[in-house]
């Protein structure tokens, strides 16, 4: 009995283990099927999402800037070219102290307060991730004695970079512009314009000038390389590669030597001369002076330098030919002219008596001859050799300022020339309506006269001016001066022409025309008020001189340059264009402070015309006298 | 003796089909290895070594009669437990903050290694012991055997051998027979007690499993293992991306690929294909155990074989959940595939055993 209870017993304790045991069994199974289920989740319904996700991980897209476009002048000079150099760069992150680690590399290269500043502020305006750099344009041996020491110092390294460089330097800074580091300003306008992409990894920019202007054709393609990389971001091998295409190549109607000749001709003058070809349009020079040193730019300027050339009285950063806005002077009298002659307010016959002032009709107030005394009988032929006064007030107060306003716009006056630069400004061409507009006050008939001599409320950037030199010049058809000419496209070659510059006509009577002509070309012979520097010359010159007042005079006040401070002397102007029959070239010049047109500017332009038109260079560069001393005070 | 003779004499106490599935387990261990390790053949001989070593061990437990397998039990657990008090002293060995090691003087040694064998060895000779009459009381004492060194282990940290340890001494007490509703009552607890326990855990073993369920928290830091295993997994497709084309695997996106995350390697090359053959030997393996389990002879031997087939079935299961992501990261190698010598030695003394329940059980009934 007991026996088989045992017996019993112990099948019953084998069933239940073999229950236990096969209930495991099932245990086991269930995770085996749900690590196949898993497995089918992952690598099949999900494979796709890994896939790019490995992919991701593995295949890292570097960005291969293009090289920026050159720009060439006419002649093919170089005005703006890369060179690579190396540098010194710090990432911030990977540092500890960055100042010690500065005090440390100026032990192997040097380093500069300059150079410590300009750092500070790109440090301020960066991300720590990003590498800054410390030093430029490290020679060979602090290259190799940095490189000797590289492993004291993590996070610092040298960088091979392509650099900007700009051979006429100062001489073409106004008009090149320069290239800098991309700002939050600049990226946030990059994205808006969907150019973010095309960016990636450039660190400059055009920032000014004609570098900022044609910065879609010198930039160029990014070009684009897939690297399969290891887990620390190693590359491990290319994948693919689409190369980057280089920026267009600019040439630019520019003439570097006449650029140079006429930078070099204002001495220590400041002030602004543009020639331009009248046929059709082609700035051929474009100097302001002062001019700055663009690289300061490009390496990221620090904050002495910067200071330096904000707050200089020479203003070098202010593009004087774009922006500076200046009284014309005399230099609108032969446009005046043709207004008297187009509304026949004037024949060309018709004398007047000069007693040296004019007063309007009803009052006592004398607007002065710069001449005391007067010039005697003055018809218009006259009024333009010797820059008569009393003909103009006159002749403005019967033309009346909605006349004047009318015809001297139509050559450009009062209005941005369109040229390919950004920043132009417009200049102001007065008018009853602007009045209204800017002082609440109606137009005065004195108001009127005074802008018949170029003075008042007119004011004229030089650019301004030269257009419509050069739209004299060439009988009333004008152009939009531009600089580029043609576009040369990096990888095929070829070379494409910028489109014909629109014309427009201001409509000269030949007649008209060729009077006017005839007495600027007067203005450059003995009796005229450029003789002095026109003489000698083998090709016929037209111009006309003009003097911009900087301090008004008071009511019977007399004009001493020699007892006013030096920068409150007249600006000095002349306009000409030569030959007179077949004009090549037309130009304006603004002498600041320099006293009188005829004596100062003259001598520039006349330098500008010989080297264009003979091929003469001047051997040394004569700088212009001060007005006050050399020349008396006409004009 | 002829050399057919020395043959049968060499295999006489070995499970053949035991030895053909582990023999799988280890070709695609080293196959896997030669991947993982670059193409060197550093990793697959150290590998090859490790197996030698641990089959010869394995061999003589499988020729040990059972009753000297009895006899090992309560010196292993003693010594074993001894050694983890040890770890407590000046003597153990911290590294990662964890407190895992004990340095003998000649080498440094992880006790609880020992005890992945030593505990169910020990509860089963205790259940072998008292098998006449089993009372409640017994199954309280033998899950004291298992609690007093769990509780030293889980201390060090080492959270993942400490449940694994439970596990194969939850099986025991299964097998034994506790009854269902201790077992439903201990589970109510266990769910019960998880915020309690979520508290006494160690930061880095809570971020763990916070990983687990969104791993994507902390891509870099500690989702990274997580992630990059997902990646390579599910990257490799129904076929895989091809053997030494993983792209996870070469260029080092895959973290301790040789070891812990070794699976990662082999499913992201050979695809769901590769992975479904690998379930299918872990399954063939398993299978075998519990045939073994269940002809085996006497009460300790049916525990300790059912318990060592069902922690290899719960070891394989783990990493492949943790490295597919369906567990947390615990540290738990790929059974008879991750290299490592410790694990490798521990498992084959297991199927030592196992070999030795099979084949000796005719002797012990005549």
């Amino acid at each position: 009995m007991n026996r088989r209870v045992e017996l019993k017993n112990h099948q019953q304790e084998m069933f239940n283990f073999r229950l236990r045991l096969f209930i495991g069994m099932g245990f086991a199974l269930v995770l085996l099927v749900a690590l196949l289920a898993r497995f089918f989740y992952l690598q099949v319904i999900r494979h796709e999402y890994y896939h790019t996700l490995a992919e991701k991980n593995r295949i890292s897209i570097m960005p291969i800037v293009p090289n920026r476009g050159l720009i060439l002048d006419r002649n093919g000079v170089v005005l703006a070219h890369n060179f690579s150099g190396y540098t010194l760069e710090i990432t911030p992150s990977k540092v500890k102290d960055v100042q010690a680690t500065i005090n440390e590399l100026s032990r192997i290269v040097d380093i500069e307060p300059r150079d410590r500043k300009r750092f500070r502020k790109l440090q301020a305006e960066s991300h720590d991730f990003e590498t800054l750099m410390i030093r430029s344009r490290l020679t060979d041996e602090e290259v190799a004695r940095f490189a000797a020491q590289q492993y004291r110092f993590p996070g610092v390294e040298i960088k091979a970079r392509l650099f900007r460089d700009y051979p006429f330097s100062d001489k073409t800074a106004h008009l090149l512009g320069y290239i800098g580091r991309i700002n939050q300003a600049d990226q946030d306008k990059l994205e808006e314009n969907d150019q973010a992409a095309n960016y990636r990894g450039t660190d400059y920019i055009g920032k000014t000038g004609l570098e900022q202007y044609y910065e879609d054709e010198l930039h160029g393609r990014t070009g684009i390389e897939q690297v399969e990389v290891d887990s620390a971001g190693r590359a491990v091998r290319i994948i693919s590669r689409t190369p980057p295409v280089s920026g267009n190549t600019l040439i630019l109607s520019i003439d570097a030597k006449l650029q140079e000749i006429a930078e070099q001709s204002f001495g220590d003058h400041r002030g602004a001369l543009v020639a331009i070809d009248p046929n059709n349009g082609e700035v051929l020079a474009f100097v302001s002076k002062p001019g700055f040193d663009p690289s300061l730019f490009v390496d990221g300027i620090d904050a002495d330098s910067w200071k330096e050339l904000n707050e200089s009285p020479d203003h070098p950063l202010n593009n004087r030919v774009l922006r500076g806005q200046y009284p014309s002077g005399s230099t609108i009298k032969p446009f005046m002219a043709l207004a008297g002659l187009y509304y026949k307010v004037r024949s060309p016959t018709q004398a007047i008596s000069d007693p040296g002032y004019f007063t309007l009709p009803g009052s006592s107030h004398h607007y002065r001859d710069w001449k005391p005394g007067g010039h005697g009988m003055v018809d218009m032929f006259k009024s333009i050799v010797v820059s008569c006064d009393t003909y103009y007030y006159g002749l403005a107060t019967e033309l009346g300022i909605d006349r004047i306003y009318s015809y001297l716009s139509g050559f450009g006056f009062g209005r941005k020339t369109g040229i390919d630069l950004d920043g132009e400004t417009s200049g102001l061409l007065p008018s009853q309506e602007w009045k209204q507009k800017h002082f609440k006050q109606k137009w005065y008939a004195g108001d009127t006269v005074s802008v018949g001599i170029g003075q008042g409320y007119s004011l004229v950037t030089p650019l301004q001016l030269a257009m419509a030199t050069a739209t004299l010049a060439n009988g009333g058809i004008g152009y939009h001066p531009h600089l580029l000419m043609e576009v040369k496209n990096s990888s095929t070659g070829k070379v494409r022409k910028v489109d014909d510059p629109q014309a427009f006509d201001v409509r000269i009577d030949p007649e008209n025309l060729d009077l006017v002509k005839r007495a600027m070309q007067a203005v450059t012979q003995p009796g005229g008020t450029a003789a002095q520097a026109s003489a000698g010359a083998p090709y016929t010159i037209a111009g006309k001189t003009g003097t911009a007042q900087v301090v008004g005079m008071k009511q019977g006040e007399k004009y001493d340059a020699s007892k006013l401070d030096e920068r409150h002397r007249d600006h000095a102007w002349f306009i000409a264009f030569a030959p007179v029959d077949k004009p090549r070239i037309a130009i304006a010049v603004l002498v600041e402070n320099g006293g009188h047109g005829g004596g100062t500017a003259a001598p520039i332009a006349r330098r500008v015309m010989d080297y264009y038109l003979l091929g003469k260079v001047p051997d040394v560069p004569k700088v212009a006298e001060p007005a006050a001393s050399a020349v008396p005070v006409v004009d | 003796m002829t050399k057919r003779q020395l043959l049968q004499r060499i295999m006489a106490h070995l499970d053949r089909p035991l030895l053909a599935g582990m023999g799988m387990l280890m070709a695609v261990s080293l196959l896997t290895l030669y991947s993982a390790g670059e193409h060197s053949w550093d990793r697959v001989m150290a590998q090859g070594a490790n197996i030698l070593v641990a089959l010869v061990c394995m061999w003589i437990v499988a020729n040990l009669p059972l009753h000297y397998l009895m006899r090992t039990a309560v010196p292993i657990y003693v010594v074993g437990l001894v050694l983890l008090l040890g770890v407590l002293t000046p003597l153990g060995v911290s590294s990662h903050g964890a407190k895992r090691w004990l340095n003998i003087g000649v080498a440094t040694i992880q006790p609880s290694e020992l005890m992945k064998i030593g505990v169910p060895l020990m509860m089963a000779w205790y259940f072998e012991k008292h098998e006449a009459a089993l009372r409640m009381k017994n199954y309280i004492v033998a899950a004291l055997l298992l609690l007093m060194p769990v509780g030293l282990i889980a201390k060090q940290p080492d959270l993942g051998t400490a449940l694994l340890i439970s596990a194969s001494g939850f099986y025991v007490l299964f097998l034994a027979g506790l009854s269902w509703r201790v077992m439903v009552g201990m589970l109510v607890t266990a769910i019960a007690s998880a915020p309690v326990m979520w508290k006494m855990m160690h930061e880095y073993q809570r971020h763990r499993i916070e990983m687990l369920l969104d791993p994507t928290q902390d891509a870099l830091g500690k989702g990274y293992h997580t992630i990059q295993g997902m990646i390579a997994v599910g990257s490799g497709g129904i076929l895989g991306k091809g053997y030494l084309n993983g792209t996870q695997t070469h260029l080092d996106f895959l973290p301790e690929r040789t070891t812990d995350f070794i699976f990662a390697v082999y499913s992201e090359e050979f695809g769901l294909v590769g992975n479904l053959i690998l379930l299918a030997i872990y399954f063939f393996v398993i299978w075998r155990g519990f045939v073994i389990t269940a002809n085996a002879s006497t009460y300790f031997t049916r525990l300790m074989a059912g318990s060592i087939t069902l922690t290899f079935a719960t070891y394989a299961f783990v990493n492949m959940g943790m490295v597919s992501g369906i567990l947390p990261i615990v540290g738990v190698p790929l059974p008879l595939v991750s290299y490592g010598g410790t694990s490798m030695l521990t498992l084959l003394l297991g199927f030592g055993m196992l070999m030795s329940i099979q084949t000796h059980k005719k002797l012990v009934k005549t």
